[in-house]
């Protein structure tokens, strides 16, 4: 093997036009897989985010169309309604629902002269019988009771007992126990009785991927200013039933308002169409990396045909003076390694250059190195797998070409 | 001599089917995969109203406390409805508009269609005439009737499809949340992509189906959309209370139709800050913006990330497969290094051998180019059925197709050039000497 490198490369010198071309190809090839192969991993990765409740159980059901001054009727109406429907575990009153529209986004502060900034959070406001219909698991501190249901007359209530997450928690007091803990939102007042494991929100963090756990949970009771939006609980298997019998019987129930259908959808249904956009974004990177392996194979394929093709009486000598079929194979097999492993030299720092204009435009971290080798894993196997034809061509010439000429 | 040239680069390429359909198929799939994303691009960055953006002007004031105030910062995207107004009734531009939008219940006469919501927009009376919005029937109301909170309103084509079959419906009643409208003009299919007037309700492919005077809007307190930003202790906005005029909620304006005007209006702008400072309404220096349409749509980045990148990440392929054909080419031209020793020997100079090598690169970015028109058109059908806003938007349209073959045949002609002049580098005796 050692021996045959010294004729391969003394043999590309004399093709370097041709060698650095395929090489250049590799090097792009590299560059572009890396990062689209980045691309597709960090866009899945934010599909997975845990949004802290029972999806498959849950349901939201949103009207509009209704007189505001009626709400407190209409929750009336709708919660004694809703929970007739055979099959439904619970209905309760929320201001929205993971991957629905965000309704509660607010700053916060940690004094109550608003000077020190705590963030934009979400306020999650649920009215009784809301938090344990999420299935919010908590970590410590109590859930709410039911004194802790405050009337509201603004979007949260004024003062209160709220719930915050375990991410929230360590943002906000990152050394301290955050129990009895107490934050403002204006003139608005909230002490931390609870912490929960998971809780995100509606439609992603506005502060990048960390902040997407920023979300309280704050117990209010049902009013003007919290209702038409409902939460509905029930078994996996029969909550598509249920909600299109919910959705049927507001006609009966509440002919005064209209079903909001794109917000009245279950929850794993909103959290599909959330995600559509990264998804189809996924996609198309896969679709561009297939395309581009293609064309980097065909170039393969077209360079070393005419390679073979050029030697066919080098090869027939080599033949007549006693390579084996085996020793042709392994040249052009060894030769394309050799440029492919150059390609793939120059190809990481394509990439890491690549990565880091990304990064300049793109909210994006940095390549993590483990991609590099698994890149020229898969070009190397690229080569090989597109020279073998060629080579296997090349490998079949027979000695007696040695003796004829062209 | 260039028809006889084309001759020979069909024959070559004929010759050698496999390699020519290697380079024809890495050249479409470049173009095909460039031209998609390009489009996608020249559709959502085109000029929404092409001829008039340029003495459009969106009017940026700062009105708020002197909390938190830096003056890097840029002022607010939206204005008060006080300094709306204000700035409406000095009328120093050519045409001003002051306008937000929101949804209103349409509630037909004919008793076979359920009542429903449409996007309404709520504006004074120079809109129509400054975006140029095209009347099918009737006209607008006038900054007087406006003034006078009249029951007037414009419908949109769509609208008038719907409730009178298409036909005039100038002069019918339509009642909206609860009030009877008079309908003074149906405009025309309109809908300007970006929706630059109001960034608030999704850039793309939105349109409002009525439009009613802005104060009319106000005295009947109708549902409002988009953004409401307040300080200190603005607040309102919540059911029919209108936010406070510590609140921006309104979007402004202005026609300016030369250079020196606008440049006027800028000053004014800074005056009338000034003037509201030493009033005490405003706590801040001066901070004003006047930007036109496509200045407006660039500071608001209303072209999303992921188009550039796709756009980007499609111009890296075409690079890789234009790599490719040079690699493609190079072995086509050296293998045929005896025709063309024969052809230099018989007296044709390296030129000709140059452009007739040339004419056939160019003959495979021609074929090459149809192949990414195709590519290009199967996937826009791929982009038009994803979920995002603009997908209804991707079409090519006939600029973009001409840039698809002109693109493809400057690609490859670019690709031909080092093998070319690769073969042309040939030494005549020694290719003969060999054979």
């Amino acid at each position: 093997m050692t021996m045959q490198i010294q004729p391969i490369l003394a043999a590309l010198r004399r093709h370097r036009l041709a060698t650095l071309l395929i090489a250049l190809e590799i090097a792009l090839a590299c560059a572009v897989l890396c990062n689209a192969c980045f691309l597709i991993i960090s866009r899945l990765q934010l599909t997975r985010v845990n949004s802290g409740v029972d999806e498959s159980s849950l349901a939201s059901l949103k009207l509009t169309g209704y007189d505001e001054t009626s709400g407190v009727d209409l929750n009336a109406r709708v919660l004694s309604g809703l929970r007739a429907i055979p099959g439904m575990q619970s209905v309760s009153v929320v201001n929205e629902v993971p991957f629905g529209e965000h309704a509660g986004t607010a700053g916060i502060t940690l004094d109550a002269a608003g000077q020190h900034k705590g963030g934009v959070v979400e306020f999650y406001v649920g009215g009784p019988g809301s938090f344990q219909a999420l299935g919010l698991k908590l970590i410590s501190g109590r859930a709410p009771e039911p004194d802790d249901y405050q009337p509201i007359t603004s979007f949260v209530p004024a003062e209160g007992s709220v719930l915050v997450t375990s991410v929230l928690a360590r943002h906000l007091w990152p050394d301290a126990d955050p129990l009895g803990k107490e934050f403002w939102c204006d003139k608005f007042h909230f002490r931390v009785v609870g912490v929960v494991a998971h809780l995100a929100r509606p439609s992603g963090g506005e502060g990048g991927p960390d902040t997407i756990e920023w979300s309280v949970f704050a117990p209010a009771q049902p009013g003007k200013n919290l209702a038409g939006m409902y939460l509905l609980r029930a078994d996996p298997a029969q909550l598509s039933r249920v909600l299109r019998d919910a959705r049927a019987s507001i006609a009966k129930i509440a002919p005064d308002a209209v079903v909001d259908l794109p917000s009245s959808q279950t929850i794993v249904e909103l959290r599909s169409g959330y995600f559509q956009q990264d998804r189809a974004m996924a996609g198309m990177l896969v679709g561009v990396i297939v395309a581009l392996l293609l064309v980097t194979a065909l170039g393969i394929v077209g360079l070393a045909s005419f390679w073979v093709q050029q030697r066919r009486r080098q090869i027939g000598i080599r033949r007549a003076i006693g390579a084996t079929r085996g020793d042709i194979l392994r040249y052009f097999q060894t030769e394309n390694f050799l440029i492919v492993s150059f390609g793939i030299a120059l190809g990481m720092v394509l990439a890491f250059g690549l990565n880091v204009m990304l990064m300049k435009f793109y909210e994006l971290p940095h390549l993590p190195l483990y991609y590099l080798p698994i890149g020229a894993l898969v070009l190397w196997a690229l080569g090989q797998l597109a020279v073998l034809g060629p080579a296997l061509r090349a490998a079949a010439v027979p000695p007696v070409v040695a003796t004829r000429s062209v | 001599m260039f028809g006889y040239y084309l001759d020979l680069a069909l024959r070559s390429l004929r010759r050698n089917r496999m390699l020519t359909a290697l380079m024809v198929l890495a050249i479409a799939l470049g173009i095909g995969a460039s031209m998609t994303t390009l489009t996608v691009l020249h559709v959502l960055s085109g000029d929404p109203l092409p001829g008039r953006s340029g003495s459009l002007y969106y009017a940026q004031i700062d009105p708020q406390d002197i909390k938190g105030m830096d003056s890097s910062k840029e002022p607010p995207e939206q204005v008060t409805l006080i300094d709306g107004l204000n700035l409406l009734h000095a009328g120093r531009a050519d045409h001003q508009a002051l306008m937000t939008g929101g949804s209103v219940p349409v509630q037909p006469e004919q008793s076979s269609l359920d009542p429903f919501y449409v996007e309404a927009r709520y504006t004074t009376a120079d809109f129509f005439s400054m975006f140029d919005a095209p009347f099918l029937y009737g006209h607008g109301w006038t900054a007087a009737e406006g003034e006078a909170k009249v029951r007037d309103v414009v419908i949109a084509k769509s609208l008038n499809d719907k409730l009178f079959a298409g036909a005039n419906s100038v002069g019918r009643t339509l009642r909206m949340a609860g009030s009877s409208f008079r309908i003074v003009g149906v405009l025309d299919s309109w809908q300007p992509n970006p929706h630059f007037y109001d960034l608030n309700t999704g850039s793309y492919a939105y349109g409002e189906e009525v439009f009613l005077p802005l104060q009319t809007m106000l005295e009947l307190r109708l549902d409002r959309g988009g953004s409401t930003d307040c300080w200190g202790n603005g607040g309102g906005g919540v059911g029919n209370i209108l936010p406070s005029n510590d609140c921006v909620w309104l979007q402004f304006w202005t026609q300016l139709d030369s250079p020196a005007k606008a440049a006027a209006y800028q000053e004014f702008l800074v005056h009338y800050s000034l003037d509201q400072r030493a009033l005490g309404r405003f706590q801040r220096a001066p901070n004003v913006r006047l930007r036109n349409v496509m200045l407006w749509l660039d500071y608001n980045k209303v072209v999303p990330s992921d188009v550039r990148l796709q756009n980007g990440l499609a111009f890296g392929f075409l690079l890789v497969c234009l790599v490719n054909t040079v690699g493609l080419m190079l072995a086509k031209f050296m293998r045929r290094a005896a025709e063309l020793g024969v052809r230099r020997a018989l007296g044709a100079s390296r030129r000709a051998l140059f452009a007739q090598l040339l004419i056939e690169s160019g003959v495979v970015g021609l074929v090459g180019g149809f192949g990414g028109l195709l590519l290009a058109m199967f996937g826009l059908w791929l982009v038009r059925q994803r979920p995002s806003d603009y997908a209804v938007l991707a079409h090519l349209d006939l600029s973009m197709l001409l840039i698809t073959f002109v693109l493809a045949v400057l690609a490859t002609l670019l690709a031909g050039l080092l093998p070319a002049w690769r073969a042309c580098q040939i030494a005549p005796a020694l290719q003969l000497k060999s054979n």
